[in-house]
């Protein structure tokens, strides 16, 4: 009797009892911020489109792209608050907690950096001078490809901890961190040349637009920088 | 004579409960991570695990049932009343029954075997005395639950080392991968098969020389690992796959070696906590048909076999839906990792049940999952949970042992007016 009583009430309970090898995993952050990268490039590549439409001065498209902007932004931030909760100090992991939340910050200032410019341009419907338009959306291809390069390195993060950051996948993930190198030092030559040739016409332009231009390429040359800085992040990584 | 009828009847009552809750709930830590990473359905893991949870406590259930039954009371010092050990033995049951019934629905992570070790610790030392517990076995025993998860994290910890040097950091890991996985998998089948050999088989009535069974496991060993080389052999790159995760193809050839490292695994918890169940029920049977403590029967087959039963039941009923909800929690333990674990788990269990100690197969994974956490191959563990394992493992013992009081002076009351 006594033992079949037991019996019917034992199942909901036992359910959180078989539990115990599925909760000494902890969320793995390795997704989140594979998934992270992936929006945060999403985000920065809007930049063709909105300075294409920029230049061609068709603003109602141009801020079609800036709402796709801030809404991926906003999503970058609340998965980037999201991967910060669940990742306590408890969590044991082969590489420090801390290490990983500066991959993210410098993830995240990837999509920040887009939204400011593209902010920039679009509060000021800033012209960008057509005979150096071509030039400047040559440069900002190159940084939305510093940006891809970026995710590039990160989707790597899975394996480097399947192989215990060691051996071939840590040769590959340098030569891609390389490559992010050299794409940013490429957007700086560009950003060098796309500023002495703003010089050459800056007589011609409006001074207050002169000077926002400038300010715009500056900007824009940050997404390379954050991309490279997350390669460098990703280089501590590979380091413990 | 009715008397006996009543005790087996209770006895077989509460063994077939803890038999199927052991089923209902543990195995899913022992088939999970097959699921989980694809490398079995749940049919056919549900398949895999009945059989081999049923042949590891029918080959190799024996010397822990033994240790349960008759390692832990000093029997001697019952000679003149073999009924007393009858209400003990029935207490213990239902204290760790309801114990784990309590912690379940409370979800602290409980064992089996503390449960049960502690109420029968705990009836015999204060219902019949001090003097009546075999302290030096309760010691070798409780050293053995913090040696044992440490021995299975060290193996497991050498065991993902050598994957990661031989295959995963490798050039081309899927050439080093279909090199090396048959070597693991020989490992896998010769421990077990050796063990079993030599430890389990006398019970089924084999007697075999010590050169023969290492000849027998050698051969069984190279047999698994040619049909696993051949399974293996049969994996074809998946390029689109690999674009996105370089180590698809490779893991899938783990997936291969899990298959047998799961099968490993349900036969050593088969083998160890079948005791759990069937060794205070082997007790009172030994008892209540000779009617003396001396009887030194050996332990009857068809026991063993409603432990094994009792384990496929629970598993058939409940542990399918458990064995699903683990499964999809655990991704992290992907069949190169999954596998480690589980060999080093699985190893560790066998020995200990061919050594007749009872110990906490959950507890020896847990332990192996920290060992390849430890070798830098899990991405996040959760220390805090952890550690409730740890203060679940204190607070078990005594409250086993209280509940198996309580039942026994309960019995010793009413039983006797029952059975007249």
């Amino acid at each position: 009797m006594v033992g079949l009583r037991l019996q019917n009430k034992a199942p909901r309970g036992m359910r959180r009892m078989a539990n115990v090898l599925a909760n000494i995993f902890g969320s793995s952050p390795v997704q989140p911020l594979e998934k992270h990268v992936n929006i945060v490039y999403q985000c920065a590549k809007q930049l063709h489109g909105f300075f294409s439409a920029a230049i061609g001065d068709d603003w109602e498209t141009a801020s079609k792209f800036r709402d796709e902007i801030e809404k991926l932004e906003h999503n970058a931030d609340d998965l980037k608050k999201e991967i910060r909760l669940h990742l306590p100090k408890s969590l044991f992991m082969p590489v420090p907690r801390e290490d990983l939340l500066q991959l993210l910050l410098v993830q995240d200032k990837i999509a920040n950096r887009t939204k400011d410019v593209s902010g920039l341009v679009l509060g000021r419907k800033l012209q960008i001078p057509q005979q150096i338009a071509e030039q400047f959306l040559d440069f900002v291809d190159r940084n939305i490809d510093a940006a891809k390069q970026a995710r590039k390195s990160v989707r790597e993060l899975g394996e480097l901890f399947t192989a215990g950051f060691r051996g071939a996948e840590v040769k590959l993930v340098t030569g891609l961190i390389e490559e992010l190198d050299r794409i940013e030092t490429d957007t700086d030559e560009k950003q060098a040349a796309l500023r002495a040739a703003l010089f050459e016409i800056e007589k011609s332009l409006d001074p207050i637009d002169a000077v926002f231009t400038y300010q715009v390429i500056e900007r824009t040359g940050e997404i390379a920088d954050m991309a490279e800085r997350v390669g460098r992040r990703l280089e501590l990584l590979l380091s413990h | 004579m009715e008397a006996q009828y009543i005790y087996i009847g209770l006895a077989a009552a509460f063994g077939l409960f803890m038999a199927w809750g052991i089923g209902a709930n543990d195995v899913a830590n022992a088939m999970a991570t097959s699921v989980g990473s694809k490398a079995l359905t749940i049919k056919q893991a549900i398949l895999v695990a009945a059989v081999f949870e049923f042949a590891g406590a029918v080959l190799a259930g024996g010397e822990v049932t033994s240790t349960i039954r008759k390692g832990i009371v000093d029997t001697e010092l019952l000679t003149g009343t073999p009924e007393l050990l009858i209400y003990g033995m029935l207490a213990a049951l239902l204290a760790a029954g309801t114990w784990l019934l309590i912690a379940s629905r409370n979800g602290w992570p409980v064992s089996t075997t503390h449960s049960i070790v502690g109420a029968i610790v705990g009836f015999a030392a204060v219902g019949i005395g001090v003097d009546a517990v075999q302290w030096g076995e309760v010691g070798k025993i409780v050293i053995s639950w913090i040696v044992s998860p440490l021995t299975a994290g060290f193996i497991a910890y050498l065991i993902y080392m050598s994957v990661q040097r031989l295959i995963l950091s490798h050039d081309d890991p899927l050439a080093q991968a279909k090199r090396y996985v048959p070597v693991y998998m020989f490992f896998a089948a010769f421990t077990i098969t050796l063990v079993t050999i030599l430890k389990g088989l006398k019970h089924v009535g084999l007697d075999i020389s010590v050169q023969k069974s290492y000849f027998l496991a050698i051969v069984v060993a190279v047999g698994v690992s040619l049909i696993g080389a051949f399974a293996i052999n049969r994996i074809k790159p998946d390029p689109k796959a690999e674009k996105r995760l370089h180590f698809y193809t490779v893991e899938r050839v783990f997936g291969v070696l899990m298959i047998i490292t799961a099968c490993g695994m349900a036969f050593a918890h088969g083998s160890n906590d079948v005791a759990n169940a069937i060794g205070p029920l082997a007790a009172v049977i030994g008892i209540a048909t000779s009617g003396s403590i001396a009887a030194t029967s050996s332990l009857p087959v068809w026991v063993l076999v409603i432990g094994g039963g009792g384990i496929v039941i629970g598993l058939a009923t409940y542990g399918r839906r458990v064995i699903a909800t683990v499964g999809k929690k655990i991704t992290q333990l992907t069949p190169s990792r999954g596998f480690a674990a589980e060999l080093a788990a699985a190893t560790t269990i066998v020995i200990a049940s061919g050594t007749g100690i009872p110990i906490s197969t959950t507890h020896v994974l847990v332990g192996a999952v920290l060992g390849v956490g430890l070798a830098r191959g899990i991405e996040a563990i959760d220390l805090r949970v952890v550690a409730r394992i740890l203060v679940s493992w204190v607070v078990t013992i005594p409250a086993g042992a209280c509940l198996a009081i309580v039942f026994y002076f309960l019995f010793r009351t009413v039983l006797p007016f029952i059975t007249g």
